[in-house]
C-alpha cells in the first residue's frame, strides 16, 4: 500500500521544527521513528500534507542521567534504552519495557518520546511512565514547559502537546536504593499490541513498609490508566499476599478495556488483575522480599 | 525531491517523490531486488536492510527521502566480491532457507545482531529475530545458521567463553 | 535427532545434500514475480467492495480516468462484454465472477481494476472510482445460510445456498452399529477458517506481445500448465500462443493454485492495451480475497466396546465455501480426501457425509498444506479418539495401539474406499512413546495434578493420503493428474531434468537431481533441474497436496530407467558384448563374468553422441508421463507436551516430538526442514490463527496485526525423527511429506491442552486455543 502524497521537510534544529509547525499548522505531522505513523500512512488512515522530519536533529538523541532523573531525548530510539547498562542497572521498570515494545527491529527506529506522543491505548511507554511518575518536556512558541505524565496523556492518540508544540524529552525520576519496578505484558505474539499490561514501581522504607507506589495498567481503557486505589492501599502498608491481592483487585475494578480479537472484556479485566499482581510480586522479589505468591 | 543515498558502497542520486518507500527505492531505483515486500503493517521483516552500518530497519516503514545522506546495506552488499559472507554460507550449510523470500531480511537483522552481540545464545537469537517472519522453516535452522555464523565471525570470543 | 534415510547413503538418495538452489537466494538474486520488469509495463490496482453483500447500482469511472497516468478502468460489465466476466472454478461445478457482476458477494470482493503507468497512480486512481452500492442481507454463518432466507448466488439455476451433498460409506449399517455399541461418543468440533499467508503475495505480469503474437504470463503459480490451459479455455487464445512462466515463488502452501481475478484482469488489460501489465496483491488483498483454508464444522461419533475396541465411525460436516465453490479439489472429490477420516484405525464400518454452503465470504477452501481436506479429517479422528479415550478413562496411547490397522493388514482397504499402501503404525507410535519418555511424563503429570498444575500430553497418530493421483479417479478440470519428467544427458555427463511440478521452496532443484543421479550413477551437482516454464517443461499438474515426490518423483525415476535401458544398448555396443551380458551394478555397467570390464554412465553419455549404437537413436534422453497406480499414505506419531497457565490461559509448548514415516527419504535435511515448517504452521493454527467475520460480515483479520504468524520467539523447538515403511508401488518407495506436519500437529496440540485441563472436566476446546478462550473454559469449568 502506498501513502498519499505529501511534502517532506527535514529540519536540523528544534527552532526549525517549531517554525515548520507554526507555518503548516494541523497539516503537518512530526516524523521521528515513523513506526506508528508510516504504517498508518500506508493504510491511508493518516494523510498529513507535510511531514516534518526531526531525525536530523542530532542533539535530540540523548540518554543521560542528570538532575535526579533519566533524561531521554525525542530522538532516542527504543533500542538505546534496551541496550543501556545504566538503565538495566538503575531503572528496572524502564528496562523491562524496552525489551518488549513492538519488535526488535521496529525498536531500532521507534522512539520513546514518539511512543508517548502517539499514545496508543495499548502502548507500553505510557503505562511505565505513569508508574514511574515521569514528566515530559514540551516546547512551543510560548516557551518550554514540563508536564506530568498524568496531565500529558489526555485520551487515545491525544496528548497535552498542543498545536505548534514539540515534545522534546521524557524524564524518569531516578529510583532510590530501595526502589524497583516491573513491567508485565501479555501479547499474543511479539509485535502485537498488548492484550493487557501492568507497570509497578515500589519504594520500601527502612522497616519494609511500602512508602511509595506507582501502579498503572495498559490496553485497559482509552489511555494508560493509573490505578490510584491500588497505590493508596499499598502506600503505608507492609507487603503481604493479601495486600497484593487487594491492590491487584483494584486494577480489575478500574480496568475498562475494549473487546477485540485479543479478548473479551471479562478476560482483559481479569488479566489487569493478574498482571498487577505479578508485577508487584516481581518488584518485591527484586527488592529481595519473597514468598508472596 | 533529489536525494543521494549510498547503497552497498556506491552513491545513488535519484529524484523521487517523498512518499516513495525505501524498499521500493532500493528495488526499483537502485536495482537491488533482494530486499522484498511482504506486508502492509510492518509485521513481516522481509524488507529489512541495515542503515548506517548500525541498525536494522524495515525499509517498507521508512521513506527513501529519510535515507538522503545515509548509508544503506542490502543483502547484495553482504558478499565480498564472490566470497560469501559467513551468514550466507551458514544459511546455506544449515538449510536456513526454503523459499528464500524472508532470507535477505533474516540475514540483515542477524548481521546487526552479531555486530551488537557477537556470541548470542539461542534465546537471544530467537528474541532478536522476532521481527522477521518465516513460513517455511519454522525458524529452527535459521537459528542454527546464525549460531554457525557467529562462530565463524568471532571465533576468538567463542573460545574465550 | 534428525530424519535419517532408510539405508546408509547410497550414491545420492538418502544424502543430506546442501541445496543447489540456495546460492541465488542467499545472494538476493532470486527472481520472484515482483522482480520482473518489462519495458512499458503498466500497473493494475483493484477496487474492493466494502460491503459483504450488496447490489452494485453504478460505477463511475470519470474521476479515476481523469487522473494522469491512468490508461484504463475495467469493471465486471466490461469483462462480461468481452466474455471474461466469469471463469470456471478448478473443481468444475461452479463458476466465479472475475469482477463483481451485478452485486458483490463478499467483503473486499474485486469490483473494478485501474491500470496506470505507476503503482502509485493506479492506487491513487483506485480510490477515485465511485461505486454506488445497495447493501443486502449478509450471511456469514453456514447454519444460517442453510435456511435459504437470503440467496447469495442468484446467478445459479437452483436458488439455494446449498452447494452439494457428498457422502461415502454405509449410512444405515453405521448408524445401527453406533446404536448397538456399549460406548458411543459424539463431539462437535470446528476447524476454523484460516489462510496460508505465504510471505510473497500473489501476482502476475501479463504480456500480450504484438511482436510475437504470444501472451506471456509471469505468474505466481504452483501449477503453470494447468493455468495455461485454463487461460486458453477462458480467453479462447490457443495454448501454443500462451507462455506461462512461474518464476521463483516465495511460498505457496496452496495459496498459489487458484486462478484469481487479478490475473484475469491483468491479462485482459494487457490484451486490450498491448502493453505488459503487472498486478501484485498487497497483504490485505491476500488475506481477504485469495483462497482461504478449512472452515469445516464437524460432528464426530465413535462407537466402541467398553474394552476400547472401536466399532463404528460417523462424521457429519457442514462446509463453508464462501461465495463461490472455488475449492481446488479433483473433480470427483468435492470434499477432497476427507474419506481418510477413519485415519490409522481399523473401523469395521464407517460413514461420512458433508453439506456445503455459500456464505458472504471469499471463496477457496483447499489450501494451507491440507492435502485436499486431509487436515480436517485427521483433526476430526484424532480429536475423536481422544474424546473416546477420555470417556473410557483409557490412556490415549493405549487406545490407539489397540485400534491401529496392523502391519499385516496392508494393503488395507478402508471402509471409506481408500486402499492404504503400507504402514506400521505400532512401530512409529512405540518409537515416539519411547523417545518422549511417555511413562515418566505421565508420572510427572500425576504429581503436578496434585499441586493443581495443568500439564498435558497430546498424541496424534495420523495417516494421510497424497500423491494425486491415478487417472481413473483423479482429474482437475478433466485433465488427469499424472506428472511428467523429461531427462536429457549431455555428451560430457551432465544433464537436465524438467518436470511438470513447480516448487515454492521444497527443494526440487536438489531432490530431483538426487533421483537422477542415483538412477544413472551421475553427479547430482551436474544435473540441472528446471520447472515452471510451460514452453519447455513437460505437462504436469504442479506442486501441492504433497504430490510431487509421489508422482513426479516416480516419473523422474522411470524416465531415468528408460535412459538406463538405452544406455545398456550403448554399453553393449561399446563393449562389444551382447546386451544380455550387461549388468547395472555399483552405479556402472559391468559385463557379467568379466571383472574389470565396465563402463560408466559418463562414458556412455559421450558415446551416445560420438559412437551411438546402430539399433537406436543417437543422444541420450527420455520422457515419462507417470500415472500412479495408487495414492501414497504417509503416516506419523506426534506427541506434544504442554503446560497451561490457568491464571492467564497461556499454553507453553514444552516439547514436541514428530516421528514421521514418509517411506524412503531422498534428502533427510530437506525432509526435516519441511517438518519444521509444517509443525510451525500447525502450531499457528492451533493457538493463534483464524479468519473471522463479525455479524455484519466485516472481515476481522485483514493484515498481519490481526492474522497472526508466530515469530521465532513463540515457536517451539521441534524434535524430529522417522521410521521408514516404503510405499510398495512407488518406483522409489517414497511417499511425500510436505503436508504431514500440518495434517498431524493441530490435534496433538489440542489433545495436549484438553488433557491438561481434563481434571476440570473439560472435554474439548475449539481452535485457536487463545488465552481468552482457554481462560474462559477454565473459569466455566471451575464454576
Amino acid at each position: 500500500m502506498f501513502p498519499a502524497s505529501f511534502d517532506y521537510l527535514p529540519v536540523r534544529s528544534v527552532d526549525e521544527a517549531l517554525a515548520a509547525l507554526a507555518e503548516h499548522g494541523t497539516d503537518a505531522r512530526i516524523l521521528a521513528g515513523g513506526q506508528s505513523l508510516i504504517p498508518a500512512m500506508r493504510f491511508r488512515l493518516a494523510r498529513p500534507a507535510v511531514l516534518v522530519d526531526i531525525n536530523p536533529i542530532a542533539e535530540l538523541a540523548y540518554l543521560r542521567e542528570a538532575d535526579g532523573a533519566l533524561l531521554i531525548g525525542a530522538g532516542t530510539r527504543d533500542v538505546a534504552i534496551e541496550r543501556s547498562a545504566t538503565v538495566a542497572a538503575g531503572y528496572r521498570l524502564v528496562s523491562d519495557v524496552a525489551a518488549v515494545v513492538a519488535d526488535p527491529v521496529v525498536r531500532q527506529s521507534g522512539t520513546v518520546v514518539g511512543g508517548l506522543c502517539h499514545n496508543d491505548p495499548a502502548g507500553d511507554w505510557g503505562v511505565a511512565a505513569l508508574a514511574g511518575r515521569a514528566q515530559i518536556v514540551v516546547r512551543g512558541k510560548a516557551g518550554t514547559r514540563t508536564v506530568s505524565i498524568d496531565d500529558f496523556l489526555v485520551d487515545s492518540y491525544t496528548t497535552a502537546v498542543a498545536d505548534g508544540e514539540l515534545a522534546l524529552e521524557v524524564r524518569f525520576p531516578t529510583p532510590g536504593q530501595r526502589t524497583s519496578g516491573s513491567y508485565q505484558k501479555i501479547e499474543r505474539k511479539v509485535g502485537d499490541f498488548a492484550t493487557a499490561a501492568a507497570a509497578v514501581q515500589l519504594t520500601l522504607g527502612p522497616d519494609g513498609t511500602i512508602v511509595d507506589a506507582g501502579v498503572a495498567i495498559g490496553a485497559a481503557g482509552p489511555k494508560a490508566t493509573r490505578v490510584v486505589m491500588a497505590e493508596r492501599l499499598l502506600i503505608g502498608s507492609r507487603p503481604t499476599t493479601e495486600l497484593l491481592q487487594s491492590a491487584a483487585a483494584e486494577a480489575e475494578k478500574i480496568s475498562d478495556p475494549v473487546a477485540d480479537t485479543r479478548g473479551d472484556v471479562d478476560f482483559k479485566r481479569a488479566m489487569a488483575r493478574v498482571l498487577v499482581q505479578r508485577a508487584l510480586i516481581a518488584t518485591l522479589e527484586r527488592l529481595h522480599v519473597g514468598e508472596l505468591r | 525531491m533529489k536525494i543521494r543515498v549510498t547503497v552497498n558502497g556506491a552513491l545513488y542520486e535519484r529524484d523521487v517523490e517523498p512518499r516513495m518507500l525505501l524498499a521500493y527505492f532500493l528495488r526499483e531505483q537502485c536495482g537491488f531486488t533482494g530486499t522484498h515486500v511482504g506486508c502492509d503493517s510492518s509485521s513481516c521483516g522481509v524488507c529489512v536492510v541495515m542503515l548506517d552500518n548500525e541498525r536494522a530497519v524495515k525499509s517498507c516503514t521508512m521513506f527513501a527521502v529519510m535515507a538522503d545522506g545515509h548509508e544503506v546495506t542490502t543483502v547484495e552488499g553482504l558478499a565480498n566480491g564472490t566470497e560469501l559472507h559467513a551468514l550466507q554460507q551458514a544459511f546455506w550449510d544449515c538449510h536456513g532457507l526454503q523459499c528464500g523470500y524472508c532470507t535477505p531480511g533474516m540475514m540483515m537483522t542477524s548481521l546487526v545482531l552479531l555486530k551488537q552481540n557477537p556470541d548470542p545464545t539461542e534465546a537471544e537469537i530467537r528474541a532478536a529475530l522476532a521481527g522477521n517472519l518465516c513460513r517455511c522453516t519454522g525458524y529452527q535452522n535459521i537459528v542454527k545458521s546464525v549460531e554457525q555464523a557467529a562462530g565463524a565471525l568471532a571465533p576468538a570470543a567463542v573460545v574465550a567463553k | 535427532m534428525p530424519i535419517t534415510p532408510a539405508t546408509p547413503e547410497r550414491h545420492a538418495i538418502g544424502l543430506a545434500m546442501k541445496r543447489k538452489e540456495d546460492p541465488r537466494f542467499i545472494q538476493g538474486r532470486g527472481r520472484y514475480l515482483d522482480d520482473i520488469v518489462l519495458p512499458n509495463m503498466l500497473f493494475l490496482a483493484l477496487v474492493h467492495s466494502p460491503y459483504p453483500h450488496a447490489r452494485i447500482v453504478k460505477i463511475d469511472k470519470t474521476d479515476a480516468l481523469a487522473m494522469p497516468g491512468v490508461k484504463a478502468v475495467i469493471t465486471g460489465e466490461d469483462l462480461v462484454a468481452a466474455n471474461l466476466g466469469w471463469i470456471p472454478t478448478f473443481h468444475g461445478y461452479d463458476k466465479q465472477m472475475v469482477l463483481a457482476v451485478g452485486k458483490a458477494v463478499f467483503q473486499y470482493q474485486e469490483v473494478a481494476g485501474v491500470v496506470a503507468t505507476s503503482r502509485e497512480a493506479a492506487f491513487d486512481a483506485a480510490e477515485l472510482v465511485e461505486v454506488e452500492y445497495e447493501p443486502l442481507e449478509v450471511i456469514v454463518d453456514p447454519f444460517v445460510a442453510m435456511k435459504d432466507a437470503t440467496i447469495i448466488r442468484d446467478d445459479r439455476e437452483n436458488k439455494t445456498n446449498h452447494i452439494y451433498h457428498w457422502e461415502v460409506g454405509k449410512r444405515d449399517e453405521t448408524n445401527a452399529a453406533l446404536a448397538a455399541s456399549d460406548v458411543h461418543i459424539s463431539g462437535k468440533m470446528e476447524f476454523q477458517r484460516v489462510h496460508p499467508a505465504p510471505l510473497e503475495t500473489c501476482g502476475i505480469v501479463a504480456d500480450m506481445n504484438g511482436g510475437s503474437g504470444r501472451l506471456t504470463l509471469y505468474l505466481t503459480s504452483q501449477a503453470p500448465h494447468a493455468h495455461r490451459t485454463v487461460v486458453s479455455l477462458v480467453t479462447g487464445i490457443p495454448e501454443d500462443k500462451i507462455h506461462v512462466i512461474s518464476p521463483d515463488i516465495g511460498g505457496g502452501f496452496g495459496n498459489k493454485v487458484p486462478v484469481y481475478p487479478g490475473y484475469v484482469v491483468a491479462t485482459a488489460a494487457s490484451v486490450i492495451l498491448g502493453s505488459p501489465v503487472k498486478w501484485v496483491e498487497n497483504r490485505t488483498e491476500n488475506l481477504t480475497t485469495s483462497g482461504f483454508a478449512r472452515d469445516y464444522h464437524m460432528n464426530v461419533e465413535i462407537g466402541a466396546t467398553t474394552a476400547g475396541k472401536v466399532t463404528a465411525l460417523k462424521v457429519t460436516t457442514v462446509a463453508d465455501h464462501g461465495a463461490f465453490d472455488a475449492a481446488a479439489d479433483p473433480t470427483k472429490y468435492p470434499a477432497g480426501m476427507f474419506g481418510i477420516v477413519t485415519g490409522s484405525y481399523d473401523f469395521p464400518i464407517a460413514f461420512t457425509e458433508l453439506d456445503a454452503y455459500f456464505t458472504n465470504k471469499a471463496p477457496g477452501g483447499i489450501a494451507y498444506r491440507c492435502s485436499f481436506r486431509v487436515t480436517e479429517a485427521s483433526y476430526a479422528i484424532e480429536r475423536g479418539m481422544d474424546m473416546l479415550a477420555q470417556r473410557l478413562g483409557m490412556d490415549p496411547a493405549e487406545l490407539r495401539l489397540k485400534n491401529f490397522v496392523k502391519k499385516e493388514q496392508f494393503p488395507y482397504p478402508s471402509p471409506l474406499g481408500f486402499v492404504y499402501d503400507s504402514g506400521d503404525y505400532h512401530r512409529t507410535l512405540e518409537k515416539a512413546l519411547g523417545k518422549i519418555g511417555y511413562g515418566d511424563l505421565r508420572r510427572e503429570q500425576a504429581e503436578k495434578r496434585k499441586r493443581g498444575e495443568y500439564m498435558g500430553i497430546g498424541i496424534s497418530t495420523f495417516t494421510e493420503v497424497v500423491g494425486a493421483g491415478p487417472s481413473k479417479l483423479f482429474d482437475i478440470m478433466g485433465i488427469k493428474m499424472f506428472d511428467s519428467a523429461e531427462i536429457r544427458i549431455h555428451p560430457t555427463g551432465s544433464g537436465i531434468v524438467r518436470t511438470g511440478t513447480r516448487h515454492q521452496g521444497q527443494g526440487h532443484e536438489t531432490t530431483w537431481a538426487q533421483i537422477v543421479a542415483e538412477e544413472l550413477g551421475l553427479d547430482p551437482q551436474n544435473i540441472l533441474v528446471e520447472e515452471g516454464d510451460t514452453d519447455t517443461a513437460p505437462y504436469g499438474l504442479g506442486t501441492y497436496a504433497s504430490r510431487s515426490t509421489p508422482v513426479a518423483g516416480g516419473a523422474i525415476a522411470l524416465a531415468a530407467r528408460k535412459i538406463r535401458e538405452k544406455a545398456k544398448k550403448i554399453a553393449a555396443h561399446v563393449l562389444e558384448v551382447s546386451e544380455d551380458d550387461i549388468e547395472w551394478e555399483d552405479y556402472k555397467f559391468k559385463v557379467s563374468g568379466v571383472p574389470g570390464k565396465s563402463i560408466t554412465m559418463k562414458e556412455i553419455a559421450f558415446a551416445a553422441y560420438t559412437n551411438p549404437a546402430p539399433d537406436s537413436e543417437p543422444g541420450l534422453e527420455a520422457t515419462f508421463y507417470y500415472d500412479p497406480p495408487n495414492l501414497t499414505f504417509p503416516h506419523g506419531a506426534y506427541i506434544a507436551v504442554v503446560d497451561v497457565d490457568a491464571e492467564t490461559g497461556e499454553t507453553k509448548v514444552r516439547r514436541f516430538l514428530a516421528i514421521d514415516d514418509c517411506g524412503v527419504v531422498i534428502n533427510p535435511m530437506i525432509v526435516e526442514g519441511q517438518i519444521h515448517g509444517g509443525l510451525t504452521e500447525g502450531f499457528a493454527i492451533a493457538f493463534m490463527q483464524e479468519i473471522r467475520f463479525d455479524a455484519s460480515g466485516n472481515h476481522l483479520n485483514t493484515n498481519f496485526t490481526e492474522y497472526l504468524v508466530p515469530t521465532s520467539l513463540e515457536t517451539p523447538a521441534w524434535e524430529t525423527d522417522n521410521t521408514v515403511t516404503p510405499s510398495p508401488h512407488h518406483p522409489l518407495g517414497a511417499k511425500g511429506v510436505g503436508e504431514s506436519p500440518n495434517v498431524g500437529s493441530p490435534a496433538a496440540f489440542v489433545n495436549a491442552v484438553v488433557d491438561a485441563l481434563s481434571p476440570l472436566g473439560i472435554t474439548h476446546i475449539d481452535m485457536p486455543l487463545t488465552r481468552a478462550k482457554v481462560w474462559h473454559a477454565i473459569q466455566a469449568a471451575k464454576a
